[in-house]
Parts: structure tokens; sequence; C-alpha cells
């Protein structure tokens, strides 16, 4: 008897599972790494994250190391060969794509990450040429000037979202952070500017401070289980509410969480931490548990389970609003033990 | 036919590359271009003119490159190289072999000066004129047009004559002036280079198909027939040459002859000479003649080999004195080359026929790039006119010694482009880069011809660089600098009163200046020579603060864009529009794939020039403003030279001020010798900031004076009463070293002398922890602390120094109290490389001599107007000389092996003086002299000595050897470029001899003073020129080679790594009595890495094991030990994070990723792999260690 039907959808593209490896370095950027992470069930990869802020930082490095100590002393006009490179900062995430093509027949998503300014146009054509299905367009931003509201900033990220869509055929999903004033209506306005999809969320990178040697440390924690709520509760709340494709990215360790994920609507989950804490062979278990999960609960396919927990469908649709806030934190015992008066 | 805007070395180029198929190069000024552009091209994969890709092969050395040119053609391929100045004469060998074979070449030559009683870099002839004997074609191109057609018809002429061509043209005044010139297309290289040439030549190639033997040994009975044997070879080469120069002249319409004759067809007076000088006298000889004279100019192309005739034929019938000018010297010879060649030929002719033969004078002019002016040229016409003329002369100086010297006429002046404009900026601040620009934008977009010339002096960091610009309806034959401008600008404020920038200012001009100060206060702020001048010429002054719009726009110290647009605002060569269309076109093609914001920001400064562009009036009688006269960084400053000798004066004084033109033969000395310490007369008041010292947080540690480069930075500890007459605000703190206790200590800053690299905050280890950003060293803006600054530091300097007995050497913070003999160089900001040299002058400075590689070491080391080698209170410091770029070894352990004989035989005559007393003479022969103490009693028994011979022996001739009874320190000096290339045999030499001599190499890991170019110190992966696809090798381990010799004293130190280690290294391999190698990291501007940020580059690059820190002391063999130690632990820093810090190792990535990565992994492998060797070794047995193959 074959087993439950993993297989769904996302932004167009037919996936094995819903299990998709997210973006980050340690997993992707190794070319021989996405071999064994698609022999070990992942339905698809996104790329580590091409920052836009770094190929427009690369060239301005280039041409300051160009002009730097140039035109000074006679015998030493220049100091670095003329030669201008036709891909600055992008040509090794060009390359990584066209190897990963070649290597495997799952989808390879590509990931930009920039927040303003930048060569969007020019750098997603020539990811769309070099054989990349999708695009993941993260908006991580930390804004911090004073002067400039919210609604300047999403209108911003608004048109970046708008020139990246006009400028490919690929499908677009947005990568976005948690802190929208309204994060629906934002997304609506996602729609509208051409994506397809969402990934919900960004975890806003935290530095740290060194108290002996008084700097600055960074160093990068990965998720834990709290990371779930984040999306499972806005995916739930948007789920019906915008014609998009979510992502869940965070926090995804057992296979009850990719279940609760798709519950609420997800069509794929994101998994990195996870990854990383023990290596490729987690996304076989990871497709084991939730087979065993799908097979216990007489389910023959993810798409009999996917939205039946969203808002619009839930049995408490209160669950996922303010009212479900106050009603946790009152009967907590923790809120109690601190004598919390709400 | 298209048209580009290029200098010479790139039309020459752009031929060359395309008719060859290997180029061996080395980088030599100013040909250095010529290289840089053909390995350019192949690593772009450029086809040549048959469709392959050049090899291009970079050599060790010219002689290298020589043999691979030799060789390459006898294996019957097209192969070519590129050179200059000493690097011809190290092909000279091989240019007789390859004349000799009859086989076809051409050498391009942007002909420079040969060192002699010093070196310069500038062009003349006398490279060329030593090939003379050699039998290869010599053929002179006089423009940057020129350089490229002759660059074709040189190739196509050696082809069919079947002998090497030397194709020269004026290093720098053609190699580097930007003209708009005429390309040439494939098909007429086609046409000129037909295949059945190129197949003859490769018929000739060596085959074992169809083998000969070349270059045989010849006896007497034949050698002399067989080198007869060529010459019909020869004498159909200047009919060869003729005929090509006419295929040429039908092609692209340009016509040249082996001698072009311009003037006056009834001229009694004509000029001969070669190259650019040729076209100022055409420009002349055309002004005379419009002026009513009858004179002419017979410009020679084909000098060697020289058809006589055909130069008698083009003289005009009328001719009855001529001139010949030589841009060369040829000391001792009866007349310069081109003089006795074309004496000859008139000999020749005039025997044959009638009336009187014409009069002959013949002199030198413009030698190392002296600009040659139409005044000289004129001068020259006034002497052939007269009834006496002199028949040897020099023009364009003032002789006042030998009395050579033409009078010249200043005021002439024969400037006829439609505008001319004289551009002074600051090094790298764009402003070349925006006349460069500008030059290619009125050539690309107009029909107009213009002209670009840039001067840079001699300073690598804070340059002045001037840029003369002409554009004319008219092609430009002025070939010296602009002497009328309508427009002269200013881009850095502080020139206005270092120098006379106006001298050349047309009246009724321009003046544009880069102003910091509002419009309504720079009437006010200008020097009061300068209003003077203003008001004297009628001159309209505009002002920008150029400055502050690329600072508000990000683009840093960039003001290009900026003056740019002022200077076609002011030029009125393109109408307005056009030109700002122009300007904004040429920013989206120059910045366009680099990101939207840098092609903002510079459209935005665009217009923002156009609106903030202003004039400023300029009143009869401007009273200084009040403001201006509250700022003390206003008030005149103290003339810097007033300490100085009258003799030092007279020398230095001239030559900052811009006028050492004016200096006359009997201000230089005759054999090159230079007084010491005149860097500290300069205050350049470079540096935009400059470090302050906060007392309080301090901990005395020493390390911010030890990695100054240009040693502003210093300390002293000393008395508290010796601070009682301190000047107010001066600095000082309570000493925490035990060691002085009770004592003051203080670390002041030569803010004028600063060059504001920020090295010593980078390494400050103490962090302010009210404000951890700030430590005890904080750049603060310098023009505030100026005039304070000047006067603590003045102070400072007549503060008592330590008793050098007295320190402790074995710790930085007393060792840095030494007083460096090394301060101010003109090294670029933040230089790897001075904070090593000097180390050694504190260390060893009185008694040290120095052999100085060619390279940046002897360039901020030796270029006049200053040098940074000082002495100390007694007068001693170190003593420094050049020989060449190859032979320092060798001529470092020439100084050892005469001072080992002078000490001999000094030895020798103490033993045979009577009457010493017996104790004195035991001790100066017995003396221990291997450290401070032991030196510093030495000294005194020679003091006893002399007192003694003065008294009993004043004629014996230990008087004068006496001083050689102390200690000598020998150093040889210089980069990776001569230790690791074209040095490396005679280093070796000298390693493996046992002579007691230091080398102490720069490892720059590159040819840093010539740009940048690999050499074999160049670490794997590293991008370069000449190594545009990456190093795909390993960097040789020198310090490894040295060691297997054994008794070789090694080490290996980066300062920013390790300064106690570095401190280690130098004092035990100075006192080591055999040869001693310390390689130095050098952090370096041809990294691409932030120069603040050097020492943290030398850090991670021993972290990362990239670097080893290790010393190597044979001595320790003699205990028992193991001789190696291994100073630095197991690379703990990825190698890929290392080397991403690092622009050169960054680039491969941006244009080759996937070889990138190969080569990080490669690096990091066989940086574990060499430190596990190291350790290895290090751990060995004493006994295996020693001298033991790796």
């Amino acid at each position: 008897m074959n087993g439950p039907d993993l297989a769904t959808t996302y932004l167009g593209l037919p996936l094995s599972s819903p299990l998709v490896v997210g973006a980050a370095a340690p997993l992707s950027a190794d070319p021989d790494l996405i071999p064994r992470l698609a022999e070990q069930g992942a339905a698809a990869v996104v790329l580590h994250s091409l920052f836009l802020e770094q190929i427009e930082h690369d060239w301005q490095e280039w041409e300051h190391h160009q002009q730097h100590g140039s035109e000074s002393f006679a015998e030493s006009l220049s100091f670095v060969p003329p030669n201008a490179p036709t891909h600055l900062g992008i040509a090794g995430y060009l390359q990584e794509i066209e190897s990963a093509r070649r290597r495997v027949d799952i989808p390879i998503i590509a990931s930009l990450n920039g927040n303003a300014g930048g060569h969007w146009a020019g750098t997603v054509r020539a990811i769309e040429q070099a054989g990349a299905q999708a695009i993941e367009l993260n908006l991580y931003a930390v804004p911090t000037d004073a002067e400039r509201s919210g609604g300047e900033l999403e209108e911003e990220q608004l048109a970046i979202v708008s020139t990246v869509c006009t400028a490919t055929r690929l499908p677009v999903a947005v990568k976005l952070s948690p802190s929208y004033t309204n994060l629906a209506h934002f997304a609506r306005r996602l729609h509208q500017a051409g994506a397809r999809g969402l990934v919900l969320f960004n975890r806003f990178f935290q530095p740290d401070i060194d108290i002996e040697a008084l700097e600055h440390v960074s160093n990068v924690l990965l998720s834990s289980a709290a990371d779930l709520r984040p999306p499972l509760r806005w995916i739930a709340l948007l789920e019906g509410q915008v014609p998009l494709d979510f992502a869940a990215s965070g926090g995804v360790a057992h296979g009850t969480d990719v279940v609760r994920l798709l519950m609420v609507g997800a069509s794929v989950t994101m998994v990195v931490s996870d990854l990383l804490r023990h290596g490729p062979g987690q996304l076989r278990q990871l497709e084991t548990e939730l087979t065993g999960w799908l097979e216990q609960h007489n389910y023959a396919s993810v798409q009999d389970l996917r939205g039946c927990m969203s808002q619009r469908r839930c049995p408490d649709p209160a669950a996922f609003e303010r009212a479900q806030y106050v009603r946790a934190i009152s009967t907590s015992p923790a809120g109690s033990a601190l004598g919390t008066h709400l | 036919m298209s048209t580009a805007s290029i200098d010479g070395n790139e039309a020459v180029a752009r031929v060359a590359y395309r008719l060859n198929e290997v180029m061996a190069i080395y980088p030599i000024t100013p040909a250095t271009p010529m290289g840089e552009w053909a390995d350019a091209w192949a690593a772009a994969g450029r086809p040549n003119l048959w469709g392959s890709v050049p090899q291009v092969i970079e050599l060790q050395s010219e002689g290298g490159a020589a043999g691979v040119l030799h060789g390459a053609l006898q294996a019957g391929t097209l192969a070519s190289t590129f050179t200059a100045s000493q690097g011809l004469l190290l092909m000279l060998p091989n240019l007789y072999k390859i004349a000799g074979e009859l086989t076809a070449t051409v050498l391009h030559v942007a002909s420079r000066a040969l060192a002699g009683q010093a070196l310069s870099i500038f062009g003349d002839h006398g490279d060329v004129m030593a090939t003379r004997g050699s039998g290869c074609a010599l053929l002179c191109s006089g423009s940057v047009q020129e350089a490229g057609d002759f660059a074709a018809i040189a190739t196509a002429a050696s082809l069919r004559a079947r002998l090497p061509f030397l194709h020269f043209f004026d290093g720098f005044r053609t190699s580097h002036e930007i003209q708009r010139v005429e390309l040439i297309d494939d098909a007429v290289l086609h046409a000129l280079v037909p295949q059945e040439l190129v197949a003859a030549h490769r018929r000739r190639g060596l085959s074992p198909d169809h083998p000969v033997i070349r270059g045989t040994s010849q006896n007497p009975d034949v050698a002399f027939q067989a080198r007869e044997a060529a010459n019909p070879f020869h004498a159909a080469a200047p009919a060869i040459v003729q005929e090509v120069m006419d295929a040429f002249a039908a092609l692209t319409g340009r016509a040249y002859h082996l001698f072009d004759y311009v003037g006056a067809a009834d001229a009694e007076r004509v000029l001969v000479l070669m190259g650019s000088g040729a076209e100022t006298a055409q420009e002349t000889v055309e002004a005379l003649n419009a002026a009513g004279e009858r004179v002419g100019l017979l410009k020679v192309r084909l000098f060697r080999p020289l058809d006589t005739t055909a130069l008698i034929a083009a003289l005009p019938p009328s001719i009855r004195a001529i001139a010949v000018l030589d841009r060369c010297k040829e000391p001792g010879s009866g007349a310069e080359p081109l003089l006795l060649d074309v004496g000859q030929a008139l000999l020749q002719a005039w025997a044959e026929k009638p009336g009187p033969l014409p009069r002959l004078i013949g002199g030198r002019y413009g030698l190392a790039s002296k600009d040659f002016t139409p005044a000289m040229v004129k001068a020259v016409f006034d002497a052939l006119a007269r009834p006496d003329p002199p028949g040897r002369f020099t023009v364009g100086i003032t002789d006042d010694v030998t009395r050579l010297s033409l009078p010249v006429d200043a005021s002439f002046c024969t400037e006829a482009a439609d505008f001319r404009a004289i551009v002074y900026g600051l090094g790298s601040d764009g402003s070349v880069g925006a006349n460069k620009n500008a030059i290619k934008i009125i050539g690309d977009h107009t029909d107009l011809y213009a002209q670009g010339y840039f001067v840079y002096d001699s300073k690598k960091s804070g340059s002045v660089t001037v840029s003369h610009l002409r554009v004319s309806r008219t092609p430009i034959h002025s070939c010296h600098l602009v002497q009328q401008a309508h427009l002269v600008a200013c881009h850095q404020w502080d020139f206005l009163g270092r120098f006379d920038l106006l001298e050349a200012a047309l009246p009724g001009g321009t003046l544009l200046l880069n102003s910091p100060f509002p419009p309504e206060e720079v009437a006010m702020r200008l020097p009061a020579s300068v209003r003077q001048a203003i008001r004297a010429k009628q001159l309209t002054v505009q002002s920008i603060d150029a400055t502050a719009i690329a600072r508000e726009l990000g683009l840093g110290g960039r003001i290009n864009t900026v003056m740019q647009t002022c200077f076609f605002a002011l030029a009125d060569v393109l109408p307005q529009q056009q030109a700002l269309e122009a300007i904004r076109e040429a920013i989206r093609h120059s910045y366009g794939r680099k990101g939207g914001r840098i092609v903002e920001a510079n459209l935005q400064a665009v217009d923002a020039s156009r609106a903030r562009l202003q004039q400023v009036p300029i009143a009869d009688d401007e009273p200084a403003s009040a403001a201006a006269a509250a700022d003390p960084s206003q008030a005149p400053a103290p003339d810097p030279l007033a300490a100085a000798s009258a003799a030092l004066r007279r020398l230095i004084a001239p030559q900052l001020a811009r006028q050492g033109d004016r200096l006359p033969v009997s201000a230089l000395p005759a054999d090159g010798s230079f007084a010491t310490g005149t860097a500290r007369f300069e205050k350049r008041n470079i540096a935009e900031s400059v470090p302050v010292w906060d007392t309080e947080v301090c901990v005395q540690c020493g390390k911010c004076v030890m990695v100054c480069p240009h040693a502003v930075i210093r300390a002293k500890v000393v008395e508290p009463a010796a601070l009682a007459d301190a000047p107010a605000g001066f600095a000082h703190a309570a000493a925490r070293d035990h060691h002085w206790q009770g004592q003051s200590f203080t670390l002041q800053v030569a803010a004028e002398d600063c060059t504001g690299c920020g090295l010593c905050v980078e390494v400050c280890p103490a962090r302010n922890r009210a404000e951890p950003r700030r430590k005890a060293i904080n750049m603060e803006p310098q023009r505030p602390l100026r005039e304070q600054a000047r006067g603590h530091w003045d102070f400072f300097l007549s503060l008592p120094n330590p008793e050098r007995g007295a320190l402790n050497l074995a710790h930085v913070n007393q060792q840095q109290l030494q007083e460096p003999l090394f301060e101010f160089s003109g090294a670029c900001a933040g230089c790897g490389e001075t904070p090593y040299i000097k180390l050694a002058s504190q260390l060893f400075g009185d008694r040290m001599v120095v052999a100085n590689a060619t390279g940046c070491s002897s360039i901020y080391g030796g270029s006049l107007p200053t040098t940074p080698w000082s002495s100390n209170r007694n007068g001693r410091g170190p003593a420094w000389s050049n020989s060449l770029f190859e032979d320092n070894a060798e001529f470092g352990l020439g100084f050892r092996v005469g001072f080992d004989q002078r000490r001999v035989i000094s030895a020798q005559l103490l033993r045979d003086t009577p009457g010493l007393p017996a104790g004195l003479r035991q001790g100066l022969l017995e003396a221990d002299q291997h450290d401070e103490p032991g030196i510093f009693e030495q000294r005194q028994r020679v003091v006893e000595l002399r007192q003694w011979l003065e008294a009993n022996a004043p004629t014996s001739a230990l008087n004068d050897l006496a001083d050689d009874l102390v200690k000598r320190s020998v150093w040889m000096i210089g980069g990776d470029g001569w230790a690791y290339d074209i040095g490396y045999g005679g280093l070796d030499h000298v390693l493996a001899g046992g002579h007691d001599v230091n080398i102490l190499v720069l490892d720059t890991e590159v040819y840093s003073n010539t740009g940048g170019q690999m050499s074999k110190a160049t670490p794997l992966g590293a991008v370069a020129k000449f190594a545009s696809g990456g190093k795909a090798t390993a960097k040789k381990d020198l310090g490894l080679m040295a060691m297997t010799y054994g008794h070789v004293y090694v080490a290996s130190v980066a300062m920013g790594a390790s300064q106690e280690q570095t401190l280690r290294a130098f004092l035990e391999a100075e006192s080591y009595p055999g040869p001693s190698l310390i390689l130095a990291y050098s952090h370096c501007i041809a990294h691409g890495i932030d120069m603040a940020q050097g020492m943290t580059q030398q850090q991670r690059a021993v972290d990362s094991g990239r670097w080893l820190l290790y010393r190597h002391d044979p001595r320790r063999s003699e205990r028992g030990e193991n001789p190696l130690q291994l100073d630095c632990p197991e690379p703990k820093l990825a190698m890929a994070e290392a080397m991403a810090g690092e622009n050169r190792f960054r680039l491969l990535g941006y244009s080759h990723p996937d070889q990138a990565r190969a080569l990080t992994r490669q690096a990091q492998a066989e940086a574990l792999q060499r430190w596990h060797q190291y350790a290895a070794r290090a751990a060995a047995p004493a006994d295996a260690s020693k001298g033991a193959p790796p």
C-alpha cells in the first residue's frame, strides 16, 4: 500500500513534499551539499542569500581600489589590473545556480536580500538566465532613521518587489519580518506588486557585546521551538485573505511542526536550523515523522489537511487575535506567579 | 577610421598586441603600462590579428625577458617586449645575438635616462643610444600618433628586412601623453604584415624536422667574415622602411619618411633632432617662419641603419648652418651620437658637392624629461645665426660651471592651441582622472584636437599633480608644458601658499579654486601674493567647495566629477548643454554597472557643481577678514628651512617651490652626494586629521610609536624639571614603567609631517572605558591643531633623548624611546615597509650603512628634494646608497668586504703604531661590539686613540681609519621584486658566503613601486598585474631556502602580528656575525586594503598561516638547541576569511569564482601543511634540523 501523498505546490512549482531547505550559506554555498540534501528528500532548495548591498558594495570596493592611490606617483599610476569583471559580486552565485541545476532535479530557488537601491533588475535577469526556477526576495530591513515613516519604508519595499517582478518571468516570493503595522494589508499590496508567495518570517540577527573587550560580537543563534509560533499565527491569519502561497520559516524541528504549519495554510516549510544542528539526514527524519503522523491519522495527502486550522476554517477564529492573548496571559501559571494583572 | 584619446603606451600596445604571439615582459617605468595592457587583454582572451591569444609571460628581469624573446623568436613565433632604461641595458647581450642572427622582432622602448649620478625615471635617449652597436634598427616616433603608427611600420619592416627593430619614443612625454589619435584597423595591419612574411619568419624557426644549429662559436679564421656577411641586410633596411612607410601612407593617408623636413624651402639654418622634441621644434619653426625667418627642421625617423644619402637629400639646398640636438649625453665623447652621424654624413656628401660645408654645431637638450620649449628651440636658431656659434652647447639649463648653456629668452612663446589649462591637484584626488576624462570627452564628441600631459612629483603620499591640457582646432605639436594658460585650476587650497601657480596664467584668464571657504571669504583668505597676481593679470576667480560636495554626496575625497563639470563650465570648448550631457553620459558609462547610488551621486555632483560654482570678486585692496585673522591655521607658517644651512636652503628651497628648473649647475653636487636629514624641512601639512594623545587612557606601551610609518609619533621620558618651560598644553604624564619611576613620559606628534594614516589608532590597545570608541590615540582635524602642535614638537625635540645604553631593548616601550634616524618619508600614508626601516634606524642607525635596491624604499628614501634618512645629535646616522635594482646584495657585500678590509688595515696600523698604550691597543682590537654598551665603549676608545694620535702621530694613516675600528652594520634593503626575482641570484650568493651582512626584505608580495605587478613572492590566488587571472602557484619560500644553508640567520616577521618578535629578530639578526635575512611582511596599498587597517591585515595573515613568524638562529645549534623557533601558533583563522579582507584576493572571486574557490582551498591546505612542516622542523632534535633539507 502506498503511503500518504506528500506532494504540494509552491509558487507554481510542483514539489514532492513540503520540506524545503531554507536560505542559509552553510547549507547551499557548498555545491557538494545540495545533491546530498536532494538525496535526503529536500523538495526544493532556496540558495543562500545574495545581498544586493554586497553587490553594490563590491562594485564600490572595486571602484575604490581602482582609484585608491592611483594617479599620484609617476611610476605607479594604478595598482590593480584594469579588467572590469562582467558579473562582479554575482558571478559566483550564478555559477552556484548553474551547478545546482546540473546536479539535482529539484527546483532551485534563488534568494535575493536587500532593502533599498541596488541593481535589482539586472541581477534578477542574470539569475533567471542562470537557471533559477523561482526567486525569494528577502526584504530584511532594520530602519533606524527617525525621520522616515513606516509608510515610506513600505512604499520603498513595494517598489523593489514591483521592479523585481517586472524584470523576471520567474515566480517571486517575498520574505518578511514580523514587524509591520498591518501585515495583512502589506501582504495584499505585495500581491498587487506581483508577488506570488510570502515566506514568514525573517529572524533578525541580534548582535551581542563582549564586556571584557568592549566590542560587539556577531554570532547567529539557531531557531528554537518558540520561533514556530509567529509564522503559525500569521499564516493562519493570512491564508484565504490574500491569494498568495505561504512558506513557513522558523522553528521546524519535528514532523508535527510541519503538520501544524500545513494545517494553518502553509504550502511548504523551510528547514534550516534543524539541518544545521543534525545534518542533511534530518530531512529524511522529518519526512518519516510527517508520513507516520499522516498515516496514523488517516490523511491520504498533505492537501487534505492544508489550511484546516487557518483562521477562516478553525473552530476558534479568535484564538489568533488579541482576545486569545488576553486569555493566555491571564490564565498563565507564570503570569499568576508574578501577580500579573491585566 | 576610428579615433581614440589614448596615451603613447596604449597606442603602441594596441598595435604590438595584435602583431605578436609571445610577449615577454617585466615592469619598468615608463614602459610598464604597455606590458600591463598586453597582460590585461590576454587575460580577457582578446585575440591577435590572426585569431590566437598571445602568450604574455612575466620574467624575473629584463635579462630574462630578453632570453625568452630570443628563444621564442628562435621557435619561429612573432615575439616582442617592452622596456626602458636599465631594462634595455639588461637586454643588450641578447640584442646583439638577435640582430646577429638576422631575426625579426620589435622592442618597444619608452626611452628613459640611465642612472648615473642618480636614478631618473624620466625620458631621454641615453638607453637607446647604448644599443647603437647591437645591429638593431632604431626607429624613433615623436608623438602619440606616430608611436602607434611606427609600432606597425617597425613590425612590417622588421619582418621584411630580417633585422630586429628598437621602436622608441620619449618616456613620459610621449608614453604618457594623451592625444586623440587615429587608430590603425586590422585591415591595415593585414596589408602591412601579409601572411607570407609571417610564414617566412616561422620557417626560419628551429625545428627538429629540418634541423640547423645557431649560436655557434667561431674562430678567428671566419668570425670576421661572418660578421660582414649580414651587411646586405643592414644596407637594404632603410629602403625597406621607406617602402613600408609608403605603403602605410597609401593605406592611412599618414605619410612618413626616413627623414622628414619641415620649414622654409630656402632655409639657411636647420635643426636636426628626433623624438617629441621635433614636434616642439616644428611648432617653433612654423612660428618663426610666419614671423619672417627662414629656418627649417629635419626630423630623424630611422636612426639605424642611417641612410646618409637620404639624410642629405632631405636638407634644403640653401642650407648654411646645422644644429644637431641630442637628448642624451656621452661624457668624454667627441660629440653626441646624432651629431657625430650628421657630421659624418655631411663630410661624405660635401666631399662630392660644390660649395662650403655647412656650419655644424650640436648640443644636448631635455635630459631626464627636462621640458624642451619653443624658447629653447629659438635659442638654438639664434645661436646658429651668430657668426661664432658654439660648437657644443646645452640648452634648457643654466650651466655656470662649464658655461656650455645657451641663453634662452623665456618670454618667447608660440602657444597656438585655442584653449590651454593647467590644473594643480593632490595625488589620487581624482584631478588627473577628471582631466583625462575631459580629454576623452572632447576627443569623442568633437572634431577638436585635445592633449593632456600629467606631471607628478616624487612623493607617494600627498603628492602634487599638474595636468597640462590643450584643446585646438588644428593638430597640436606642443610637446611641452603649457606656458600660457587660459585657465588655471587649483584643486587644493594649501597649494596657494606653497608655490606660484599663477606664473603661467594668461592675462585676462581664469583661476578656478576648490575652496574650503564660502565664496564671500575666498578673497580674504587668499595669500597676499596670490591676490596681487590675480589683480596684476586681471584674472577672473571662480570658486567651488568641491570637497564638500563630494563629501555630501558620499563620493569620499574624489572631486573628479565636480571639477570636471567646472572645467567644462569655464573652458568654453563645448556648448554647455552638450558638455553636460557628455559628462553625464561618461558617468553612466563609467559607473552604470556599479550600482545606482554611484551613478546618482555623480549625476547629482554635476548639478551641484553647476549650482555652486561662483565667481568671486577680488577687490583692489582686500583686507583680511576677522574670521581669517582669527584662524591660526591661516597665519603665515614659519619658514621650515629656517634652521637649514645656507647651502641646503639654496638647494632645497627652489625645489620645494617647484622652481628647481632654475637651479644652476653649480648648485648641484657633481657626484650625486647629498646631505641627509632634510625631510624635516618640508612640513608638508598633508594630513586632514592627526593623532591626539589622551594621557589618561594611555598605557605607554610604545606600540603607536613603533608602527608609525613616518616617525611622527615619538615618546620621551624626562625628568619633570625638564618640562618646567614646556609650552601651554604640552601633554605629559607620570611614567608608568617602574624603570622610569618619578620621571615624566610624553608622547608628541609632528602634526605637520603626519600623513594621517591612522595606523597608530589601530594598534593602540587602550580603550577609553567611558567611550569605548575612543582610544589613547584619536584622530582629530589637523588645521586647528597645527599651530600649537608645531610649538609642542619643537619643544619635544629640544628635550634630551634617553641614554641609549640604559634602555632595555627587549621591551618595545623602552626600545621605542630610541631616536629614529628615518623620518617623514614620502611613502604612502600607512606604508607597511617604513616601520621596519625606522626600527632598524633606531636600533643601529649610528653605525649603519645601507645598500638599497631600487624600488619603493629607494624612492621614498632617496628621491630629491629631501631624504628621510637622518643623523643624531652627534652627527652620526645611516649612510645610504642605491646602485641598481638587480645588484643590491652584491653592492652591499661590496660594502662589507670594503669595510672589513679597512678594518684589517686599521688593525694592522694599530699594531704597527709604536708607543700606543698597550691597554688601549688591546681594547680597540679585542672590543666586544655586539651590543650598545660595547659600541659606546669602543667609540670612547677611538676618541682616546685620536687624542693620542694628535699628540704623538699626527700624520699617521690611522687618523683616517680610526673610525673603522667601530662596528659597521651593513644592511641591504629592498623589496620582494629584488630579493625573490631580479636580485635573487646575487642574494643567494651573498647568503651562501659567510659575511656579516643584514638583509631586510620588505615583502609586499608585489612590485609595489611600479604599480603592483606579480613577483615570485605573490601568494597563491592573489590578483596582481601580470597575474590578472590570479597567481596559480605558491609563493616562493625564500626563508626556507636560506635556512638550508645552515649558517644563515633567517627571521620571518610581521610587525602587526607581533612587535616583540619583530624586535627580537632585528636584534638577533644584527648581532649574528654572518649573513642574516629578515623577511618582513609589509602590507601595501597594492593589496587593496584600508591602509589604516594594515597592521590588522598583518595579524590576519599570520592567524591564517599565510605568513609565518619564525627565527632561525644558527648560534642555537652551537648551544645544542634547535636553531629554528616557530613564533606563531597553528593557524586558527580560515584562509577564506583572511583572504576576503584584501581586494587582491577578492578580485579573483569577482571574475573567476570557481578558480578563486579552488585556489583558496589550495591556499588553506598549503598553509596548514607549511605550518606543520615548520613546526616539525622546529621540534626536531637539534642535530636533525641543522641545515636539514625541508
